[in-house]
């Protein structure tokens, strides 16, 4: 693949990714709430937008052929569901519960995917999955570039749409439910159903982010709902600064570029026996890096920028 | 004539949560052996922020703590015990999961071999606890509780306790059983430093006292002076009052 | 449907196994720690590299391992509870020091859990490995089968549970265990060493897991996920049992283990997890302190 063509997979990919980096920013940047099941809502998105979006597989109930854009709106709904369902028992209750709810999520999506054959198609998994804009592309390289600026306007657009949400009255909220987990729970109802509308707009934005995914590289198979996933947002979310949006894309942005050019790296390198362990050494190293944000700079490259009402802030006097 | 020692000092002890936020400004006090000394002053004014200091738990930046003239500023909580003095926290005093006899066993956790022998005479000292030895310290009423966690910190055989205002919650009757706990507590020798918030109870039974006035101790005298001050009584009720009217 | 029950109570075996240093890590420690799963893995793995120093895994009296088992058994328990105390020394402990969040901590755990499985699978492979290879035959008494080796399981897991709450109802540690686990600042001003406790902890919780590791290795198999694949049914044991109760944790294990062999036998092996999913969202909607636990 020549430098370009590189340069723009590389490229969706990243904003791909940074959407659910936005998610998750969301609900544990702004509202402290604990999903360790990102790659579940990643997966019950991708997999919604798929069995939507699919030719008509002989073997599985899926395939309906829409068009990938109604897979994109299934996704989030699909994965809002979810969430919902899943925020309603537990959002109320303490920050570990929740935690292990969507690991639990994650797990039985990953599961379901591979033995609801009849649906999934199991470990063989859906492919010919479009894209948009699919027929008015005459080679790969332009389909890949036409996707690409189709995702950074959706990348765009949410990143414009929650800056204006999480700096206004509804984004504070978030905030104050997110300093004391005591205190959030002798919250009122009104202060709970905001961290469930967090968790959920959230869910929707991973769920997207999986249906992009599925319709970019054309495929979707349990392989892509692996635990791995979480721990790749998780890690650009650190790195590039929870409570910040443009932070979760820079993070999104830096750590996807460090785990491809590792890869390289690794593959230039290391000794042919030691190929197979390329993988792993990459995941601890990145796993160490992830660590080390936590230990020694928790705020990211770019931290939380406090942020003051726009009425206090032009008010002559100061208290 | 030998010069005693005071049992417990605080010198100009500056201390608060946060580094530059310090709660207490310079307070310093003085307990001697066998006395019982109550610390007062109204809410906000450090007194329990003071007791946490000399226990280790609220970060120290100046002045000086010294229990028998040996500096403990700044020391580890869990070496208090070791260094005899106990500790009677206001809240959550007991272990409520535990038995009202483990809870005790707990407070000789540094001397096992004499446990048995201790909770006996603690019992003797305490005989409502031998009743209620099995049950959950969870199930007990708050009166009941304050008793165990007394004599939980007895267990260890401390020259020096500590109680953060334990009448706190408390009836005036409940209030009155356990200050009369503490003057014979005293009375086998141990001494007691008593931060209060019920000001007219605690100036009845102390040898003196110390008013703290933010962050700062503002008066000091014998139990009776501080009683008929009106400095004092300004500081607690408001206008030229006096407590012991 | 007795079966079921003996299925159900050797699968339990494990749950219970891990669950004990879950919970004592997270009654302790205040977090729940994510990485558990890894340790039960590493541990497995650990003795199966001392025993590939011994070359055989050796024979007692017909059972599939001998004692070179046995002392790899050990050794591992040590070193894996060396690499649990090292782990909590530069990571944990380090967050504890700058007061990190209990968010920070979980996360911090997932990372470590994904960090110790990589490693595992840079020295050993992605592929499954075993102890042995020679196949055990079912014993069969009163219409049910069981093999040798899963009835040692099951008694190993007994005794350990006995001598466990032995420790904590009458030792000094493990009285300080407990009082740590309700108030960890009543127990400084008791006298009690938090540190001390907090390393016991990772020691006994991390030996046990290595029990569980090694258990799973001989009588089934070993594989980088192993470990992972308890984590949820070890949570849905906490969560069901009582989070505040190691007791409960106990008893979680069992009710879980017999949902597992249940789920086994009338539905599908690999509905197992979704299975234990299904009862931890039933236990957080009807009543989420658990079995045993207290409300908060």
């Amino acid at each position: 693949m020549d430098i370009t063509s590189y340069f723009v997979f590389f490229s969706v990919v990243a904003v791909i990714y940074s959407i659910s980096v936005l998610g998750l920013n969301l609900q544990w940047g702004f509202t402290g709430i604990m999903n360790i099941g990102v790659v579940g809502f990643f997966g019950v998105g991708a997999y919604a937008a798929a069995l939507l979006t699919g030719p008509d597989y002989p073997d599985s109930l899926g395939g309906l052929g829409l068009p990938p854009v109604v897979g994109y709106f299934g996704a989030m709904l699909a994965s809002g569901i979810v969430a919902l369902l899943v925020g309603l028992v537990t959002i109320r209750l303490r920050h570990d519960f929740l935690a292990v709810a969507t690991f639990g999520v994650a797990v039985c999506i990953q599961m379901l995917a591979m033995n609801l054959k009849p649906l999934t198609r199991g470990f063989d998994g859906l492919h010919s999955l479009p894209r948009p804009f699919a027929s008015m592309a005459a080679t790969p390289f332009l389909s890949n570039l036409y996707f690409l600026a189709m995702v950074l306007c959706i990348g765009g657009a949410l990143l414009w749409a929650l800056e204006r949400m999480t700096r206004s009255p509804w984004g504070r909220v978030l905030r104050a439910t997110r300093e004391d987990e005591e205190a959030s729970a002798a919250l009122g109802k009104y202060a709970v159903s905001y961290r469930l509308q967090a968790f959920v707009l959230g869910s929707m934005l991973m769920g997207l982010s999986g249906a992009l995914y599925g319709s970019f590289m054309g495929f979707v198979s349990p392989q892509d709902l692996l635990p791995i996933f979480t721990f790749q947002i998780f890690v650009m979310l650190i790195v590039g600064g929870s409570g910040n949006n443009f932070g979760a894309i820079l993070g999104a942005v830096t750590i996807w570029a460090l785990w491809t050019l590792t890869e390289t790296v690794l593959g230039a390198f290391l000794p042919p026996e030691l190929q197979r362990q390329a993988s792993a050494i990459r995941v601890v190293f990145v796993g160490l890096i992830l660590v080390l944000m936590l230990l020694y700079r928790p705020q990211g490259l770019l931290p939380e920028r406090r942020n003051i009402s726009s009425f206090a802030a032009s008010r002559p006097d100061k208290a | 004539m030998t010069a005693t020692v005071p049992h417990l000092v605080v010198e100009d002890l500056v201390a608060g949560y946060v580094p530059d936020v310090p709660i207490l400004r310079g307070a310093s006090l003085k307990v001697n052996a066998g006395e019982l000394v109550t610390v007062l002053g109204p809410n906000g004014a450090g007194k329990s922020t003071l007791i946490k200091a000399v226990a280790g738990m609220v970060p120290v930046t100046g002045g000086d703590v010294r229990v028998s003239g040996k500096s403990i500023r700044g020391i580890a909580t869990h070496a208090l015990v070791g260094a005899g003095v106990a500790y009677v926290p206001q809240t959550n005093n007991v272990f409520t999961r535990l038995s009202v006899e483990e809870n005790l066993e707990l407070g000789c956790i540094c001397d096992v071999p004499r446990t048995r022998e201790r909770i006996e005479e603690t019992y003797r000292l305490f005989p409502d606890l031998e009743r209620l030895r099995r049950l959950g310290a969870g199930r007990l009423s708050g009166g009941q509780r304050q008793m165990v966690a007394v004599a939980r910190a007895l267990m260890a055989r401390p020259g020096l306790i500590m109680l953060d205002e334990p009448s706190a919650g408390l009836s005036p009757k409940m209030t009155g059983v356990l200050f009369q706990k503490l003057l014979e507590i005293r009375a086998g020798g141990v001494t007691i430093l008593l931060v209060e918030q019920n000001a007219k109870a605690a100036l009845a039974i102390c040898d003196r006292g110390y008013v703290l006035a933010e962050g700062r101790d503002a008066f000091t005298g014998t139990g009776a002076e501080l009683l008929s001050s009106t400095e004092v009584g300004e500081l607690y009720l408001g206008s030229k009052a006096r407590l012991a009217s | 449907m007795m079966q079921v029950l003996v299925d159900g109570i050797v699968a339990a075996s494990f749950i219970t196994l891990g669950v004990v240093g879950l919970s004592m890590v997270f009654n302790i420690l205040n977090f729940p720690s994510f990485a558990h799963g890894e340790l039960i893995t590493s541990g497995g793995y650990i003795a199966l590299a001392i025993v590939a120093l011994f070359g055989t895994v050796g024979s007692i009296a017909g059972l599939s391992f001998g004692w070179p088992l046995i002392i790899a058994l050990m050794c591992a328990a040590v070193l894996n509870s060396l690499l649990a105390l090292v782990l909590d020394r530069s990571i944990y402990r380090q967050m504890r020091v700058r007061n990190a969040s209990r968010i920070s901590l979980i996360m911090a755990s997932f990372g470590v859990s994904l960090m110790l499985r990589n490693v595992v699978v840079m020295f050993a492979g992605q592929d499954p490995h075993f102890f042995t290879f020679t196949i055990q035959p079912a014993l069969k008494f009163w219409g049910i089968r069981i093999t040798a080796n899963e009835l040692i399981v099951v008694g190993v897991t007994i005794v350990l549970v006995l001598g466990l709450h032995l420790f904590l109802s009458r030792t000094t540690l493990g009285k300080s265990m407990r009082a740590v686990a309700e108030n960890a600042s009543l127990a400084r001003v008791n006298g009690i060493d938090v540190d001390y406790v907090i390393r016991w902890t990772w020691i006994i919780g991390t030996a046990l897991a290595t029990v569980a590791g090694v258990m799973l290795g001989f009588t089934i198999q070993l594989h980088p996920f192993m470990g992972f694949e308890l984590l949820l049914p070890m949570f849905a044991a906490l969560i069901v049992g009582g989070m505040t109760s190691i007791y409960g944790a106990l008893l979680g294990a069992l009710l879980i283990g017999l949902a597992e062999g249940l789920t086994v036998e009338y539905l599908a092996s690999e509905y197992r997890q979704a299975a234990t999913f299904v009862l931890i969202i039933l236990v957080l909607l009807f009543r989420p302190h658990g079995i045993v636990g207290e409300k908060a």
